[in-house]
């Protein structure tokens, strides 16, 4: 049975050895993961960024989308958000028993093509095989090492009064496409992920301002969860404006036929950053001239306080915007 | 702004202290995510009454879906409000660390592909909301029947609004002088789903919708009527309000269900206050396939029932954020989203 | 208890459904319940059916509303 994923193939012998040289290696190929040695070895000259995630996503192919590209778009973004230049990534499967070669190779192939696009190396990984009904489909996970150029590390950049809250562009995409997907709900083209690679973004952005005190991708938890984090780590209140919150239309009505708020909605292109406020033009020009910054906006500002975030209604009131404190599900009432 | 010139209109007309009540989930959430009793005047106070079918569902009728799905080994399919629920076991949630399948649908007619793609499995539907969705059940029931599917079972915890409202105002626990009627349900009931009510209990009643300014648009109107002190049932949501309804919504529930007893949380037992299937649907009825008696441990504790009823303010519980928050929820009031412990919590309120 | 949006009805099919606009986007519903409606009437859908077709005189809006209040 050659057509789907069996324990053998997991098991370090011949079946491994022919997966990996056969399968894997034809999509990863560079000059560092051919050795196939135990450990990929470089050499690193700089301040280093380190990140590691892991990728369970269910449906694994999703409008905009699939796991693989996820798996590398999540680790570069998570180097990209740091001012790091990503260089190299490893890939850990975890595969279960019973998926196919065909959707195996989909998303190998997916994940040469976002490493391609990125610029980054696959240097090292490992393939494991659980039997079926202890995974899902198939897990991932990835690790990044990228480089900081020294003026473009923003940690140390103090967080003051009156500076900007910004975001690239529409929010709770990902989150919400996902989501109508696994409630079976039939959707136009328009409704996919935001998934995207902000490197290209990131690190010009950081070398034109200096003026970008933090970045942040809102994945898990949305933008009120990123928001929230900002807040306390740094004892200062934000105050975010409902009417200045960038939604795509399609975005806005889902949100309400399911009840799921975007502000707690996962994004995958996205970049949370606070900026001075002298910076603001220069930032968001540069940012409304790339293909993913275009519908930036200035959504709020930090203020001084307890690290509290508010959200100013469309009604001139104020409310607390707290983190989310459960699963986000939709519901009827 | 629109608001302003109706904020500014309330109180200009605005003198008595008045409580009025909404008996929707979506005006709870609403109200609280606009600050709309920020801005109105301090005499007018905005209660909220059991508007959330998920807040009023019974312990024991989660007791029983987890019963039923163990013994027999049932799927469970469901909208997502219900999984969080607390029974006395714990939420429908325990029954996935049980390895027991549990969908949920936005729709309930994908209920019906679930089954079609998993013929060698068994599922349980559960019909829960009020007149709103209640249709929506009652169709994809038909459309099951008329599509043979055998797998497919279903337990209505569908309840009627107005024997609630009707229970709340008999209780005379709390003063309400005017009720903020829900937008949706009146779409499908009409303006003349509430006549009875009105007619036997004189309070002012407005229907309004669910945009800010249609809700203090319609408190405009509530207080506009309390202070004239001419009672009348007001539809101010014409849009989508008709006086007879919808009868085609209308005739297809009842043709699938019919008026029977509810248990609900905070109430109790009331007669002709919740939908059951007819006869001819019994071979989807799980109650009359599977009946079991469930015994259940009564978490005395949570005292949703109250602040259901308008008599307790979350923050009066003692439970209330201390031991009972969203992730950890000792009743349906902090578990569901438009339960009213849930918006006090989320949303800030004092 | 009523988590309903309106949408614009882009095209009525057959088998009592129909194609809802959610911004420049689309959701299938079923129209069981409003069988009159039309290509570019509004619907309020709540759990994937459409509810009540919203008149046309959308909303006396507000602003005249709170005209007539004046009197």
């Amino acid at each position: 049975m050659e057509d789907i994923i069996l324990l053998s193939h997991g098991s370090g012998g011949e079946s491994t050895r022919k997966l990996i040289e056969e399968e894997i290696l034809k999509y990863f190929r560079n000059d560092i993961l051919e050795e196939l040695l135990d450990s990929a070895v470089f050499n690193l000259h700089g301040k280093t960024a380190f990140t590691t995630d892991s990728f369970v996503v269910s449906p694994i192919f999703f409008p905009g989308g699939d796991i693989g590209k996820l798996s590398i778009y999540g680790t570069v973004n998570d180097l990209s958000v740091m001012g790091a230049k990503p260089l190299y990534i490893s890939v850990g499967f975890i595969i279960e028993e019973g998926l196919s070669f065909d959707e195996f190779r989909r998303i190998l192939q997916s994940m040469k093509l976002a490493s391609e696009e990125c610029g980054v190396k696959i240097v090292t990984g490992d393939t494991k095989v659980v039997e079926k009904g202890k995974g899902d489909k198939i897990f991932i996970n990835t690790a990044g090492i990228g480089i900081i150029e020294e003026d473009l590390d923003w940690r140390g950049r103090k967080i003051e009064d009156g500076d900007l809250v910004i975001v690239n562009g529409g929010i709770g995409e990902h989150g919400i496409a996902l989501m109508l997907e696994r409630l079976g709900v039939k959707s136009g083209e328009e409704v996919k992920s935001d998934l995207a690679p902000l490197n290209s973004l990131t690190i010009p952005l950081l070398k034109s301002s200096k003026g970008v005190k933090f970045m942040r991708d809102p994945t898990r938890g949305g933008v009120a969860g990123i928001l929230n984090e900002i807040s306390q780590k740094y004892h200062i209140d934000i105050e975010v404006y409902e009417e200045e919150i960038p939604i795509k239309d399609w975005v806005k009505s889902a949100s309400e036929i399911l009840g799921i708020d975007p502000l707690y909605a996962a994004n995958e292109g996205k970049v949370v950053m606070i900026v001075s406020k002298d910076e603001k033009e220069k930032v968001l020009e540069f940012l409304r001239v790339h293909p993913l910054g275009k519908d930036s906006r200035v959504i709020g500002e930090a203020k001084k306080g307890n690290g509290k975030v508010y959200l100013i209604t469309k009604l001139g009131t104020k409310r607390i915007l707290d983190t989310l404190k459960r699963d986000l599900l939709p519901r009827i009432c | 702004m629109e608001a302003k010139a109706l904020i500014e209109s309330i109180r200009k007309i605005s003198k008595k202290e008045v409580n009025l009540m909404e008996f929707c989930g979506t005006h709870t959430h609403e109200i609280f995510r606009y600050g709309i009793r920020q801005i109105l005047p301090e005499n007018i106070h905005l209660l909220s009454g059991p508007g959330c079918p998920v807040c009023v569902t019974s312990e024991e009728d989660i007791d029983y879906i987890i019963a039923l799905s163990e013994n027999y080994d049932l799927g469970v399919i469901t909208f997502g409000d219900l999984v969080n629920v607390p029974g006395s076991k714990g939420s429908l949630n325990y029954l996935r660390l049980k390895g027991k399948e549990v969908r949920i649908v936005y729709s309930p007619l994908e209920a019906i592909n679930i089954a079609k793609e998993n013929e060698h499995k068994k599922y349980l539907l559960i019909g829960i909301g009020f007149e709103t969705t209640a249709p929506n059940l009652a169709y994809t029931l038909i459309r099951a029947k008329e599509e043979n599917i055998k797998n497919l079972l279903f337990l209505s915890l569908h309840k009627l609004t107005p024997p609630a409202m009707k229970a709340i105002l008999d209780m005379g626990e709390v003063k309400i002088d005017g009720i903020i009627g829900p937008g949706h349900v009146s779409t499908i009931i009409g303006r003349e789903g509430w006549k009875e009510i009105f007619d036997e209990y004189k309070i002012p009643f407005v229907i309004m919708g669910f945009k800010p300014e249609e809700i203090l648009y319609g408190i405009y109107l509530l207080v506009k009527i309390l202070e004239d002190g001419k009672p009348a049932l007001v539809n101010a949501y014409e849009n989508s309000v008709k006086e007879e309804g919808n009868k085609k919504a209308l005739e297809i529930m009842y043709r699938v269900f019919e008026k029977g007893p509810a248990i609900w949380r905070g109430l109790g037992l009331i007669e002709n206050s919740g939908l059951v299937l007819r006869d001819n649907f019994e071979e989807f009825d799980i109650r009359k396939i599977y009946p079991i008696k469930v015994a259940s441990k009564k978490d005395n504790l949570c005292r949703c029932g109250e602040v259901l009823r308008g008599v307790l303010k979350p923050t009066e519980c003692p439970l209330y954020a201390k031991v009972c928050t969203p992730e950890n929820p000792k009743g349906p009031c902090m578990v569901s989203s438009e339960g009213t412990c849930a918006a006090y919590f989320l949303y800030g309120g004092e | 208890m009523c988590l309903g949006v309106p949408l614009r009805i882009r095209e009525v099919k057959e088998d009592n459904t129909a194609i809802a606009e959610m911004g420049n986007s689309t959701i299938e519903i079923s129209t069981i319940f409003t069988p009159e409606v039309k290509e570019g009437d509004y619907v309020i859908v709540h759990a994937g059916f459409s509810i009540t077709i919203l008149s046309e005189e959308e909303a006396k809006d507000i602003k005249s509303l709170l005209e007539e209040m004046e009197e």
